[in-house]
């Protein structure tokens, strides 16, 4: 297992190095120049050019990648063009948003997501499998942005439930906190929970028709223990490398959800700092991203050693 | 961690919305760097308006009044400026404000590498202090935009002590004299600033904190304002006013900004000005703005909330050159002009254009309007950093853009249409305009002024390197608890004199 490990992790360090040369070079692909955007209405010449040579903009590409990734090996991402802020400061700050909400999007999602999947497989081509799949199929097709602002519209707004956006902090108000971040995790969670149903509900399909499940249920076995015992323990492994991947998704940020509930997290940094050509901040993000989604997707592949116990001996 | 304790103290208590001593103000966007010289965004001037006090001010018809300094005097040449300035003022740090820490202020916003407030102040050539509160300012040419430069950022007065410790720095923690002082930052979700104790006219401000939260979208800004979790907000968008006016728990006032949007022709900036309606494309350019129906313009896309216009302010404000109104519609003139030019059987042009959907929309009804004349127009859609790259490069035909607007008119023009003026994209050139308005910039009388840009004007809505459309309007609204508040036309909140009832 230490070998397998070490061998994925090794797999990781070109991966995260290739993703960050694409970044830069699509970035610098991009029309637009970064200081005519800083500049805003006031446009000094002299003092743009002086901000093109202390941002080293005047090198050659490859100079300026090979600056930025030597910076960052030794901890330092940059500062942002717009707001003058290291970028591993604004990182800092936006980590815990977001974590914050991809685990309550995903505790929505998994909640939802798997007991459905495991009724409608168990009760294919019942009313409770078609309700199942209507409700999924609509969490998949109704846009974030409308459920969203219709929430707010409700559930802020008329009757005053909750707040309509924002966010804070769980160490300033931990309740406060959970509240502001419901209605986005909700909105987000039905979503992939409508993914995590329909994966599910095939993986479950395919386990349930198989021999072992016959032959547990010929020996007797309650049926509750067949199914989720026997069953569903084997149609984890694609539900368990499914709920990484979504994870990862939500690191790299829900920016339309971001977006709408005003959520200071990584999504709104990512578009902001796009639209304003703040190279640093995109890169950083970026390399984050990158780095926690090959962590998800090597964590996914630990717990199969777990799950399935044919493969610790491979 | 005394702030950061204050800060959750804070917080706690907006929570519950019970409590009359705080203001939470939606934002569209989250401001730049806070640091008055390095600064750029309208947006990071509202925030300003509560943290920096500037040395004068202005009123609601632009009038400038003092703020930190108490009165000044123009010598009789134009070539001085004497001052005398506020005693017993002290910057959030406990500095003390003097004649040396205006005079230091003014040296970083001329020195500082970063700062963008070179060009504003450029006609300052010296300044000497004449006492502990009186100074002289001593200018290169006599200029009347001095004051009205000092009403702004260039005039924000920034603690001396602190801007030599942070250097480039400064905005992470900005230390002003002005009535709250800044308390934490987190960036895209909130600036939270709180009462300074010492300010100079603390009776004045009723808040113990204020906090700005930047939320982009309007339908959620204004979402947050009527469930009760903002005081107010500004830029409420025209397709939210009536929703906004039926809300009785709602006010909403209204401002016409100093601001304008228009399309700007390429008619000497690079090779792309050879085009019909560039370099000898007058009468083309001419047929174009007759052709637009402005006031149904303003009604189909802004729901009627902006003000049709045709020159740089708005028609009825003090610069306005009245001999020059907004053109009504006329189709038949538009075709003769198009005739004239060599184009009787129609012509093309493509205008470039913001992606955003009250762009396109205004792009799409001018089209319709302009096609009748016989002006076959082309919508190019551009994020806004291309466009405005593709702009100063040249790289475009005609362009759908806005200004902000400024207090004196020197600003709204002078750079777009002088021959050097830092942002003439249009490469627009006429040594007579340049000549004039030169002239109404170094004169300080108002009459004098406006007749030179009314002469201006003679030659520029006959040249039209410019076709203005219309002055956008600020609306804020506010919870109707707030009283105090009063809308001004540069777009600023002035927490001067704003209480909320309980």
């Amino acid at each position: 297992m230490l070998a397998f490990f070490l061998r994925r992790v090794a797999i990781a360090i070109p991966t995260i190095l290739l993703i960050s040369v694409f970044v830069f070079a699509l970035q610098k692909l991009l029309p637009g120049d970064p200081l005519l955007v800083l500049a805003g209405e006031e446009r000094d010449p002299e003092v743009l050019e002086f901000l093109r040579e202390k941002y080293r903009l005047n090198d050659p590409i490859p100079i300026q990648y090979l600056t930025w990734i030597g910076n960052a090996l030794t901890g330092d991402l940059g500062t942002s063009f717009r707001t003058n802020q290291p970028v591993t400061q604004l990182i800092a700050q936006k980590l815990p948003v977001t974590l914050q909400l991809a685990v309550m999007s995903l505790i929505f999602a998994i909640a939802i997501g798997i007991p459905a999947g495991i009724v409608s497989a168990y009760r294919k081509g019942t009313v409770t499998d078609y309700i199942a799949n209507v409700v999924a199929l609509s969490g998949l097709s109704i846009p974030n942005f409308w459920l969203g602002i219709m929430l707010i519209l409700l559930v802020s707004v008329k009757w005053q439930l909750l707040p309509a956006s924002g966010y804070v902090p769980p160490g300033e108000d931990f309740w406060l906190s959970i509240k502001t971040m419901l209605m986005p995790a909700f909105v987000l969670g039905t979503a992939l929970a409508a993914t995590l149903m329909r994966h599910t509900r095939s993986a479950m399909l395919g386990v349930l028709t198989s021999d072992y499940v016959r032959t547990a249920r010929a020996k007797g076995l309650s049926e509750r223990k067949v199914v989720l015992k026997h069953a569903f323990r084997n149609a984890l492994t694609p539900i368990v490398t499914l709920t990484a991947l979504l994870f990862g998704e939500l690191i790299a940020g829900a920016v339309l959800t971001e977006q709408i509930f005003t959520i200071p997290g990584f999504g709104k940094l990512v578009v902001d700092a796009v639209f304003n050509r703040d190279y640093a901040v995109v890169q950083g993000i970026v390399l984050v991203t990158a780095v926690g989604f090959i962590v998800m997707n090597l964590l996914a592949d630990m717990a199969y050693f777990l799950l399935n116990p044919r493969l610790r001996s491979a | 961690m005394k702030y950061l304790t204050l800060t959750t103290a804070a917080l706690a208590l907006m929570a519950t919305g019970a409590m009359a001593q705080d203001l939470r103000i939606g934002l569209q966007e989250d401001p730049d760097v806070l640091d008055p010289d390095q600064s750029r965004t309208f947006v990071g001037r509202i925030v300003y308006t509560a943290l920096c006090d500037k040395l004068v001010d202005i009123t609601p018809d632009l009038e400038i009044i003092p703020q930190l300094a108490t009165e000044w005097t123009v010598a009789e040449d134009g070539m001085s400026i004497d001052m005398t300035l506020r005693e017993g003022v002290v910057f959030h740090d406990g500095t003390p404000f003097n004649a040396q820490a205006a005079a230091d202020n003014i040296s970083r916003s001329q020195t500082l590498e970063e700062s963008r407030r070179k060009s504003e102040l450029a006609s300052i050539a010296s300044v000497e202090v004449t006492g502990d509160y009186t100074l002289t300012l001593n200018l290169t040419a006599p200029d009347a935009t001095v004051m009205a430069q000092l009403a702004d950022r260039a005039g924000m007065m920034i603690s001396p002590t602190a801007a030599t410790e942070a250097g480039t720095d400064f905005g992470a923690n900005p230390i002003c004299s002005g009535p709250f002082r800044f308390v934490e930052r987190i960036a895209q979700d909130r600036i939270v600033l709180e009462k300074f104790a010492d300010y100079w006219n603390a009776e004045a401000i009723n808040f113990d904190t204020v906090t700005y939260l930047p939320i982009p979208d309007t339908t959620v800004r204004l979402a947050n304002l009527q469930s009760g979790d903002l005081d107010m907000i500004e830029r409420l968008s025209a397709t939210d006013l009536a929703q906004a006016e039926a809300d009785e728990d709602i006010i909403v006032e209204r401002a016409t900004s100093l601001g304008y949007d228009g399309m700007t022709f390429n008619v000497g900036n690079g090779d792309r000005a050879d085009n019909p309606f560039g370099t000898d494309g007058k009468l083309l350019r001419q047929a174009l703005s007759l052709s637009i129906d402005r006031q149904a313009l303003s009604q189909v896309v802004f729901d009627g909330v902006t003000t049709p216009g045709n020159q740089q302010y708005s028609p009825g404000s003090n610069f306005y050159a009245a001999a020059y109104p907004v053109p009504t519609r006329d189709i038949e003139a538009a075709k003769a002009l198009l005739a004239e030019a060599g184009f009787a059987d129609g012509v093309d042009i493509e205008v470039q254009a913001p992606n955003d959907t009250d762009s396109q929309q205004v792009m799409q009804v001018i089209q319709a309007m302009v096609a009748e004349a016989g002006i076959n127009l082309t919508i190019t859609s551009k994020e806004f950093a291309t466009m405005l790259a593709d702009q100063s490069a040249g790289s475009y035909t005609a362009s759908l853009v806005g200004w902000s607007g400024r207090v004196d008119p020197d600003g709204n023009i002078h750079q777009f249409v002088t021959t050097d003026g830092g942002i003439n994209d249009s490469g627009y050139s006429n040594a007579e305009v340049d000549r004039l308005l030169n002239a109404a910039r170094q004169t300080n009388d108002t009459a004098e002024r406006k007749a030179l840009y009314a002469e201006a004007q003679s030659i520029l809505s006959e040249d039209l390197p410019i076709v203005y459309l219309w002055h956008d309007t600020w609306l804020w609204a506010l919870d109707s608890a707030i009283e105090g508040f009063v809308p001004y036309p540069d777009g600023m909140i002035r927490l001067k004199g704003v209480s909320k009832s309980e």
